[in-house]
């Protein structure tokens, strides 16, 4: 299955290379006069990478802060991360107008882990643990942050542009403009290093510490794992909702949980997802492009009520 | 072995367990009965490491409990709760294999797997071994979180009411399970068990609380009497005790 899975990705990746307002051909990159490499090195391939890197850590944070919570219906868009990564992202623009990249990250991914940790003590301080309940209080307290966000864009006059580049878009990733992406690589290893962990964080606080785990350590390390990848996006290529949720129900449906052995594959499910709600983006008004934050959110919003209507347990 | 000292624990202001010190016996199974809020579960959970009492502290051959780290503490004790939140899509022999995990973090070795082998064995759980959980009954779950504590291959497994929700047949399997657990492999044993029926025959100890305090501590035959039970439970029982066994009736008294 694994192997029909990659087949799918490889040819995804090729359709990916292949599309676009620029038509490409491949005997052309062996006539050096035309500039069929310039469109390949420094647009469609950095574009494929970022598609890549962007799914999978997308993919890969649904499935940490599913088992951190223990809820199936939670990734960084139902648990606040998503907006406070964004809101973090607007402070960080408005108070230190000429910030490097990198402190935008950092603003960024401190904001996303605050919020995360807040949402697990107060869903900790919830008696009643109902399983729609918790995405549910997470999207409200996103919907707060958010609102926050926009209100302090208001403040700054900086509301129109904030909603346009803050809706997940690919388009503008070309050379030089995405590299902040591989720091989700990192991410990646780390996370399948630590897979068998995590799936022992799903067990709970208590199985846990009785099979010796050091619980709010791991806890931690996930979440900083997720905020690191999170902030990368946002940054790079805005919010794309919904691939951390329907990527991992998906899979555990078929192949289990057991992440040492489960996470390969949501890592392709989540690129290739993303891959082709980006393909589609390009091709529902070609030339031009629709953004994939709202193709993934589409898509992924049908799959999350299919999933919802099946009743996943 | 396990000595417990002048534990207290208290919630808020209300307290729980109030001044216990008792020796629990090696090799065996030690029942801990009560009524409700007796402070039985706190007890275990403070002895699994998994609660700070208040005062007091509890010794595992002689060593303090709370020095002793969490990852090393998995190699010796194994505990098992009821796990109703346990949501996690595995399978049986997945689930069983995370009772290495003290061991291999991941990695298993041949033991590791001839250990799996045997925990699957030893429950009888062949046929069900490649069942995903959540497709189970609550007797074969249970069956299975128990493999799991028994692949831990501690010396002490501490399991905190293993026979909630099951039908007898399964209840009898889980404590023929246990008895050759320890008589066999020779294991102790540390359970919070509500079924005084089951207490009395297949313990070879009861630890009695209530309120908060230790009431009974002794041998099944020393604390399964009459008039124990009804300062225990505020309820008139007849023990009938013959070559079988012992039945403890409390019904239509």
């Amino acid at each position: 299955m694994i192997l029909r899975l990659s087949a799918l990705f490889v040819m995804l990746c090729i359709a990916s290379l292949m599309i676009g307002a620029q038509q490409l051909v491949w005997s052309d990159l062996f006539d050096s006069s035309k500039d069929a490499w310039l469109t390949l090195t420094a647009s469609r391939l950095p574009r494929l990478i970022a598609l890549i890197l962007t799914g999978i850590g997308l993919a890969i944070s649904g499935v940490i802060l599913q088992h951190i919570v223990r809820n199936k219906f939670v990734e960084p868009a139902t648990s606040g991360g998503l907006d406070a990564a964004k809101l973090g992202l607007l402070i960080s623009l408005t108070m230190l107008p000429g910030a490097s990249t990198s402190s935008k990250m950092i603003f960024a991914m401190l904001f996303c882990l605050a919020a995360s940790l807040l949402f697990i003590f107060i869903i900790n301080r919830i008696e009643f643990k109902n399983t729609v309940l918790i995405p549910v209080l997470g999207l409200m307290y996103g919907s707060v942050l958010s609102s926050i966000a926009e209100f302090y864009a208001y403040k700054n006059n900086i509301l129109q542009s904030m909603q346009g580049w803050l809706l997940g878009d690919f388009s503008r990733v070309v050379q030089e403009h995405y590299e902040l992406i591989y720091i989700i690589l990192p991410v990646i290893i780390l996370a399948y290093l630590y897979a068998h962990r995590f799936t022992v964080l799903g067990m709970g606080e208590e199985m846990a510490s009785s099979l010796g785990l050091g619980y709010a350590s791991t806890a931690a390390i996930g979440l900083i794992l997720v905020a690191v990848t999170v902030a990368a996006t946002v940054i790079t290529v805005g919010s794309i909702p919904f691939v951390g949720l329907v990527i991992p129900n998906l899979v555990a449906l078929k192949y289990g949980e057991k992440l040492s052995r489960t996470l390969p594959i949501v890592a392709l499910g989540g690129a290739c997802l993303l891959i082709l709600c980006d393909i589609l983006g390009r091709l529902i008004i070609y030339p031009f492009e629709v953004p994939i934050g709202l193709t993934a959110g589409g898509i992924g919003g049908v799959m999350f009520l299919i999933l919802i209507l099946r009743g996943i347990k | 072995m396990i000595t417990v000292h002048n534990l207290h624990k208290t919630y808020g202001t209300k307290p729980v367990v109030t001044d216990i010190s008792l020796e629990f016996p090696t090799a065996g199974i030690t029942s801990l009965i009560g009524p409700n809020g007796a402070g039985k579960s706190t007890l275990l959970m403070m002895i699994a490491k998994l609660l700070e009492p208040s005062s007091g502290h509890i010794a595992l051959n002689g060593q303090k409990v709370n020095n002793i780290k969490t990852a090393e503490y998995a190699h010796r004790v194994a505990t098992l709760r009821q796990s109703p939140g346990f949501n996690l899509r595995l399978t049986v022999e997945e689930l069983i294999s995370f009772g290495r995990f003290p061991y291999s973090r991941g990695h298993l070795t041949q033991e590791d797997r001839d250990i799996i082998e045997e925990s699957i064995e030893f429950l009888e759980l062949e046929a069900i071994r490649n069942a995903y959980l959540d497709e189970l009954s609550g007797g074969q779950r249970q069956m299975a979180f128990l493999a799991m504590t028994v692949a831990q291959k501690t010396d002490i497994l501490l399991l905190d009411e293993p026979l909630n929700n099951l039908d007898m047949k399964h209840a009898v399997q889980i404590m023929q399970a246990l008895r050759r657990l320890c008589d066999e492999q020779g294991r102790t044993v540390l359970l919070v068990i509500h079924d005084i029926n089951f207490a009395a025959n297949y313990s070879d100890h009861i630890v009695a609380l209530k309120n908060g305090t230790l009431k009974f501590n002794g041998s099944s035959e020393q604390v399964i009497t009459e008039n124990n039970l009804k300062a225990l439970y505020d309820l008139d029982f007849e023990v009938i005790r013959n070559k079988r066994g012992c039945l403890c009736n409390y019904f239509n008294l």
